[in-house]
């Protein structure tokens, strides 16, 4: 394949592309783009919430007809929160980071040329960038975009009579999803198939770097769980147009009982949830993946416990599939279940205690290298934590009943899933941009980025677990009618004013971005001093990633600071170098790993 | 306020565009020992920072948090979540300080070797049976909890109360003499009968239709709930309550009042509060806020979620008979409209 060079042009090298590598690049930037557009949307309902009763002009001239005077309209917060709710977990956190980091590293790090199917891989991209379009054409609906929630559950999302933006706005949310679940499918049985039959020589599927577990195990619970939320899409859909009853029943509205009999909104809600809750897997272990590569070589040191870093993944991904009834606890569903599902949700806490005990074992010691993406990491453990243990909370069920529904799992869940994901991915753009752009990122505008968006994101996240143990339901559009309410007004404010702080920092990191690509020093072959084996590949993007043949593994990834006497850190290292490269061969007196 | 605000923004984007034009200007892509060492003492000065902002929540914040709970059911709930609640803090805040700590500890330099340690089945082998053991105990008393609220067989004295939820507001009915409620569905809604009750199920004679919620202290309540449009929730935060309301099924919650709403009002926690919220809304030249129970829509239903709640008047059984004697049973209502 390597020696067979095909002729490009502008469209096929930039556009239309199958080079795996190109692909990512795709992925990120459509990732970004609507990432800046979801975050934009969280800064407007973020003023919202803290000044209800005051015009901006902000909200005047980007909500147009959904707003009077400057002050929004209550249909149009709940479209916004909606829509940044399904853009984030679905466009960036899922196509942006699973789609890049995927589609950069699987070939890279298993030693391959390419994805096993290039073609389905650029098909999968721009599945993805039509599903974009369909959803930003959605916010130009008249009357307004879908705004049941990001879980649409019906009969709300099936009614236009019940919200305006159930009607234009929620068809294209729904064909928006139904190509996007296409397009996630098929990457997903891209990267499934090329992590078994395309490693390299020696690249044991025990000798993959984490990151390539995490990719894998991810695309898997993708291919389980995706097609259930495109049924539910298209009963939703069936209910919606054609007059079914999948979902609907015994319903008086705008003065008229509908011919619905039989259906369950429950039903919908255990579909959506079979995806719902895997979904915040498949967007964390990219990033618990990213992460342990990162961790461990900047600390210079292997990874802690690899084999059962290894199991954790495999443990919290089976787990997940088995847990979505905690979303429901409140559903009505029969108690029961919610005492299964309590169970295994909480069986959960035991991998992930697993991987947080052994990042920071993977610190002890260590000789921190402390760069961007590093720190980017360190974040993610520590967010991970923070969110992690308050789903001790949620995940019991008698507990939940009083906090469902609340700011309480709103600052759960952003923390453990959101901010953990976006740093994971920040981390990785840091560390693999070299091998993205041939060139390297400012680290001083990298530094400033991370401080100021971790010290903003627990300023947002922390305060917000209080104000819903006060009580207050999320989704609402403002406070003001209840006087119970009065007095978490003055802390909507502080989390408001983090919120846009934390926000506009983000341009450090996009300015550093598209300047670096253009203006940024050039990068090394291998500037972190890494083991894997994309860094072997040369600088320049060749077709095929290695000139020559492909290379040989013959260790684990992670032999950093290996010394002559294993008993003796202050020995000489093995290799010479506090680093050694998959490809090194395995010296007489090592253990083979 | 608002030009303030507006300044502050110019202020924020003006700095950041300078500083990032001053920024790239500085080559420099891999940390060095110089960054190490500065880095690794601003994970101290984080640390400060969120040690500071959670001790800070946790005591200052305390008096925005929901009072004991004012139903029988809900005193274990409150005891499990502060055990609950006691133990992920001490994990917090031991953990963070491993992460910063080390970050700081180990920050890197020339001089550093790093120690080789790849694994240690004893280490891996107690950090997965602690938190198992911690959980067994968590989801025991979860669990116990769980049937314990959920659990509505065997209430025979309990007051039967459904409650109705609609775009947007919320009504209630009760069962009447024989506690028994009549068979509701949509297809009866007519005129007055909004609840859409089946008149020709004779239970359905002498139930009364409300729009205000009482509840007698110290009785059991069987709640059903209904709704005739959208997915609803019925969230009592101050029974520890909380059911979703679902267009085409009944479901249920039950809990035992503790406290009348006059008792409530006298309790420490409702005091302070109290006085809290009635600072601002005399600054602002607000009615005064005087405690009551209430029951919030607690699961998007459209544009006026936000303001969809129900009163609820918790008072001494003798109090509640008199009250529920005077509201008309639907018989009458029904003949009455004709």
């Amino acid at each position: 394949m390597s020696d067979h060079h095909h002729k490009e042009t502008f469209v096929t090298k930039y556009i239309f592309s199958q080079d795996h590598k190109m692909i990512s690049k795709q992925f990120l930037v459509t990732g970004m783009f609507m990432g800046i557009i979801a975050v934009l949307m969280s800064m407007l309902f973020r003023l919202q919430l803290a000044w209800p009763d005051t015009s901006f002009s902000v909200v005047e001239a980007f909500l147009g007809s959904h707003q009077t005077d400057g002050i929004m309209d209550p249909d149009i917060y709940l479209a916004l929160v909606t829509i940044h709710g399904t853009i984030m977990v679905f466009f960036v956190l899922t196509a942006g980071l699973s789609g890049t980091f995927s589609n950069l590293l699987i070939p890279l790090q298993i030693g391959a040329r390419d994805m096993a199917s290039g073609f389905l891989n650029m098909v999968s991209y721009w599945l993805f960038f039509l599903s974009s379009i369909v959803m930003l054409i959605s916010l130009f609906v008249e009357a307004g975009p879908a705004a049941a929630g990001w879980t649409v559950y019906p009969p709300l999302s099936a009614l236009p009579q019940a919200i305006p933006g159930s009607g234009t706005g929620m068809t294209l949310w729904l064909v928006s999803m139904a190509i996007f679940i296409a397009s996630s499918l098929i990457g997903a049985l891209n990267y499934i198939v090329t992590v078994l039959n395309l490693r390299t020589k020696g690249m044991k599927m025990t000798r993959l770097p984490l990151t390539i577990w995490a990719f894998f195990v991810t695309a898997i619970i993708g291919v389980v769980s995706f097609p259930v939320l495109l049924s539910a899409s298209l009963l939703l859909i069936f209910d919606r147009s054609f007059g079914t009853s999948f979902f609907l029943s015994d319903i008086f509205i705008a003065g008229e009982v509908l011919h619905y009999q039989g259906g369950s909104p429950v039903l919908f809600e255990h579909l959506f949830w079979f995806l719902g809750h895997p979904e915040v897997y498949i967007v964390l272990l990219p990033a618990l993946g990213i992460t342990s590569e990162i961790i461990s070589t900047n600390s210079r040191k292997p990874i802690f416990g690899y084999r059962a870093m290894i199991g954790s993944i495999l443990a919290i991904a089976f787990l997940s599939t088995i847990v979505w009834g905690h979303h429901m606890f409140v559903s009505g569903m029969n108690p029961f279940l919610g005492s299964v599902f309590t169970f295994t949700t909480l069986l959960i806490a035991i991998p992930s205690a697993v991987k947080a005990f052994n990042y920071v074992t993977t610190l002890w010691k260590g000789n921190l290298q402390l760069n961007p993406a590093m720190l980017f990491s360190i974040g993610l453990v520590s967010t991970f934590v923070t969110g992690g243990l308050t789903g001790l909370v949620l995940g019991d069920s008698a507990l939940d009943i009083n906090i469902h529904d609340t700011y309480f799992v709103v600052a759960h869940f952003h923390l453990v899933m959101g901010v953990s994901a976006i740093f994971g991915m920040y981390a990785g753009i840091y560390h693999w941009f070299p091998k993205m752009y041939g060139r390297m990122m400012n680290k001083t505008l990298g530094y400033w980025h991370f401080w100021i968006t971790i010290v903003c994101a627990y300023g947002v996240f922390w305060p917000m677990h209080f104000i819903g143990l006060a009580g207050l339901p999320r989704r609402y559009y403002t406070n003001t009618n209840f006087p119970m309410f009065d007095d978490l007004a003055d802390i909507n404010i502080v989390i408001t004013l983090f919120a846009l702080v934390g926000g506009i920092a983000q341009i450090f990191f996009i300015a550093n971005f598209f300047i670096s690509m253009y203006r940024g020093e050039k990068a090394t072959q291998n500037p972190w001093k890494s083991n894997t084996l994309e860094w072997t590949t040369p600088v320049e993007h060749v077709h095929g990633n290695w000139p020559g043949r492909l290379p040989e593994v013959h260790r684990w990834a992670y032999d950093y600071s290996k010394r002559v006497d294993p008993n003796d850190d202050d020995s000489d290292y093995l290799h010479g170098q506090d680093f050694v490269l998959q490809t090194t061969p395995l010296l007489e007196l090592e253990e083979p790993s | 306020m608002l030009a303030l605000f507006y300044i502050f923004i110019g202020v924020a984007i003006g700095v950041s565009v300078w500083q990032i034009t001053r920024i790239m200007d500085f080559r420099g892509s891999i940390a060095n020992d110089k960054d190490n060492a500065a880095h690794g003492k601003y994970a101290i000065v984080f640390l400060a920072f969120l040690y500071a902002m959670m001790i800070y929540c946790l005591i200052f914040l305390n008096v925005i948090m929901l009072p004991e709970s004012a139903s029988i059911e809900g005193e274990h709930d409150d005891r499990l979540f502060n055990i609950t609640f006691w133990l992920i803090g001490v994990v917090q805040f031991f953990m963070q300080f491993l992460i910063f700590y080390f970050t700081f500890k180990y920050r890197g330099s020339k001089d550093r070797k790093a120690k080789f340690y790849a694994d240690s089945h004893k280490l891996e082998f107690i950090w997965t049976v602690t938190p198992a053991i911690v959980l067994v105990g968590l989801v025991g008393y979860g669990l116990w909890q769980w049937n314990n609220v959920m659990d509505l067989s065997n209430e025979d004295d309990a007051i039967a109360i459904e409650v109705y939820a609609q775009q947007f507001n919320w009504k209630a009915r009760y069962a009447g003499v024989d506690n028994t409620l009549g068979y509701g569905n949509v297809n009866f809604i007519k005129g007055i009968n909004t609840m859409g009750v089946d008149m020709r199920d004779k239970n359905s004679a002498d139930d009364k239709q409300v729009t205000e919620l009482y509840l007698p202290k110290g009785r059991k309540i069987h709640f059903k709930f209904r709704s005739q449009d959208v997915l609803h929730s019925a969230y009592m935060p101050h029974f520890r309550a909380q059911m979703n309301c679902v267009p085409g099924m009944v479901t249920e919650f039950g809990f035992t009042p503790k406290y009348t709403t006059e008792e409530m009002r006298e309790q420490p926690e409702v005091i302070a509060k109290s006085i809290g919220i009635n600072k601002i809304r005399r600054a602002r030249g607000d009615d005064p806020y005087i405690f009551n129970y209430l029951l919030l829509c607690n699961k998007i239903c459209g544009a006026s979620h936000y303001n969809m709640q129900f009163k609820i008047t918790v008072v001494e059984q003798d109090e509640y008979d008199t009250w529920l004697s005077e509201q008309p049973t639907l018989t009458e209502v029904i003949s009455k409209y004709k």
